[in-house]
């Protein structure tokens, strides 16, 4: 029978020969991560469930990347990274990294294939809906809720149904000024926020080769915001030469059998993709750049798992390089790479940091989530009144950055950074 | 959950498609850990807290539990993050079931898998047949939710989780089916 990807890898951490969409079946997780909001209470359903003196199911396996609540005076923020601190200790779990010491990196999505915990072929469960983000290097991974986690960490093993798959053939190369989350929002707002409910987003085509890891995991990020289990995108030699240098661990990447059935198939071609973004307050609200060019804003927000990658700080760069920005422009690097990045990387001789500041942005904070989930009240870039937004994150969802009166809209890099520039909308293109 | 699937009477809460998890329960309060008694309850306090200011309270202010114990949604119920505090927010509020048009997956997994509320499916849109406040019955075995006026409105079957929910979640299904040891508590 031929399979998808995605059923491929399931069948193989079933130990099948193969399964079909809609099977119930108990797979074997490589990894399981988990971060400070959920961290604590996976591990309170673990203790409850398998006793107090219980070990994981194998240390090697949990990753636990604190990142949302770093840089603020919460007290309960900071009695649950305790929590995780005692955890990691009385297990010896060699994957944590610490908040407040120089082995802290921040947003997990960025950090976990940073570190080389993302293999293609595996299988990977993380208690934050974003997990997803994971498919962009051939994995199979998803977000699950504490309990489950707490199963899989006892136990190695997921009861999970295999989900059926919608294909999205990408084809041809994307113009100056469209990027991968133009790529993103165009299949979100073309399936609605729930028409990939249950399913897995695989994304095939041509156009793949071009796109950076990076790029692959802006789009795989966002499948959740179309109501998907995963996104996925087969590896190539281009995702091999970037997770072999980062793990010696061996791995063995799998790709859809050709013509494997799906349940939908849909085909781009990217060389006709624009600039857009996403109005408020759901990210299927597609609308193109050129269209909204007269919504005034009050702030841009350049960070996340989706939109705060290098890539994208460079991406912001060569827009704001020489220009003012009229709007207060929030940046967070996702990981202390990033942060370190935008120290290192250079255009035309002058480093990020420099362009930044001289564009005006506020002084960069240190890498986390942030505002991107709006977080206690003290967080830096919080929208805590009616803030019109730009913002380059993965949801727009009401009150999502904070206030119930801030709209928020969600767009590129190069999206956010001309429109900081220009004070409303504005289109990318005009500016590169 | 109990080995009898409940029947539930009680007026009830009414929401609209897209009811995502930074409504059910804003982000600012996910500092609490929801297996701690106390912030366990306090969750539910704060359920549906993040709803438009327009909507009536949930919880009314200074109480932990809501008037509501059944929820009626449109579609795609709890998308967005993956916290399981959202549906254990709902729990802990009192809330038995939720009766919507559809689900996002996590959290109809996370539903099932906490045993904190029934995740049910209605055949036909009832966000606009019902007014918060209307008196309901849902009769989770029947799989009907019967209105006020005593119209009868049936609910889907729960499918291929039943198994889980009538074991009572994850881990008791996974004790009954042998998958995980019985010794530990
Ligand atoms: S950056 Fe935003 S979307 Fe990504 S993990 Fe953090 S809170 Fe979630």
């Amino acid at each position: 029978m031929s399979m998808t990807i995605t059923e491929k890898i399931l069948a193989r951490a079933a130990g099948r020969d193969e399964v079909k969409p809609g099977d119930n079946i108990w797979v074997n997780a490589d990894i399981l991560l988990t971060h400070d909001v959920c961290g604590p209470g996976t591990i309170g359903v673990f203790k409850r469930e398998f006793g107090q003196d219980a070990k994981v199911w194998s240390r090697e396996g949990v990753v636990i990347i604190p990142d949302h609540y770093i840089f603020t005076k919460d007290v309960k923020a900071h009695r649950n990274i305790d929590i995780l601190r005692e955890f990691v200790k009385e297990q010896d779990l060699p994957y944590y990294y610490d908040p407040g010491t120089s082995n802290y990196k921040g947003v997990c999505h960025v950090a976990m294939p940073q570190e080389g915990h993302v293999r293609p072929g595996e299988v990977i469960f993380g208690t934050d809906s974003h997990t997803c983000t994971h498919g962009a290097l051939g994995a199979f991974a998803t977000g699950i809720g504490n309990t489950d986690a707490g199963f899989v960490m006892g136990t190695g093993k997921l009861l999970i149904k295999v989900p059926e798959t919608l294909r999205f053939t990408l084809n041809g190369k994307l113009q100056k000024g469209v990027t991968a989350k133009d790529i993103i929002l165009r299949a979100i707002g073309d399936v609605g926020v729930d028409g990939a409910t249950y399913c897995a987003m695989e994304f095939d085509g041509d156009g793949i080769a071009d796109l950076t890891i990076e790029d692959r995991m802006t789009i795989c990020n966002m499948a959740i915001e179309a109501g998907g289990k995963n996104g996925i995108i087969a590896s190539d030699s281009k995702t091999e030469a970037y997770v072999r240098a980062r793990t010696d661990k061996p791995f063995t990447p799998v790709t859809s059998d050709p013509d494997s059935p799906v349940k939908e198939h849909r085909t781009y071609d990217l060389s006709e993709l624009v600039p857009c973004v996403a109005e408020p307050n759901l990210p299927d609200k597609y609308a193109a750049v050129t269209d909204r060019t007269d919504v005034k804003l009050t702030r841009a927000y350049i960070g996340s798992c989706t939109g705060g990658k290098i890539s994208d700080f460079v991406m912001a760069a060569q827009v704001m390089k020489g220009k003012k920005v009229s709007i207060d422009t929030f940046l967070v690097p996702a990981t202390q790479e990033v942060a370190e990045g935008l120290m290192s990387e250079q255009i035309d001789g002058q480093s990020l940091v420099e362009i930044f500041a001289e564009a005006g942005c506020l002084d960069i904070a240190p890498p986390s989530c942030a505002a991107c989930l709006g977080g206690p009240l003290d967080t830096f870039g919080r929208a805590n009144t009616d803030e019109v937004v730009i913002s380059t994150t993965n949801r727009n969802f009401i009150g999502r950055m904070g206030s119930k009166q801030a709209q928020i809209y969600l767009a590129s890099p190069y999206t956010a950074a001309a429109s900081a520039v220009a004070g409303h909308i504005a289109d990318p293109r005009e500016f590169l | 959950m109990s080995d009898t699937p409940p029947v539930i009477t009680g007026t009830v809460y009414v929401v609209g498609d897209n009811i995502d998890t930074d409504q059910i329960i804003p982000a600012q309060y996910l500092n609490l850990v929801p297996t701690i008694p106390e912030e366990y309850k306090k969750l539910g306090s704060y359920a549906l807290i993040g709803l438009p200011e327009a909507c009536p309270p949930f919880v009314e202010e200074g109480q932990m539990e809501s008037a509501f114990p059944i929820v009626i949604a449109g579609r795609n119920f709890g998308c967005g993050s993956s916290r399981e505090h959202a549906p254990i927010a709902l729990g802990a509020a009192g809330v038995k079931a939720v009766v919507a048009e559809s689900y996002a997956r996590i959290f109809f997994r996370n539903a099932v898998a906490t045993g904190e509320l029934y995740p049910m499916e209605s055949e036909i849109r009832l966000a606009d047949v019902f007014q918060t406040g209307d008196a309901a019955t849902l009769d989770i075995g029947a799989g009907t939710l019967t209105a006020g006026d005593g119209t009868v409105y049936s609910t889907k079957p729960i499918g291929d989780v039943a198994p889980v929910v009538s074991a009572g979640g994850i881990f008791a299904y996974a004790r009954e089916t042998g998958m995980i040891g019985t010794d530990s508590q």
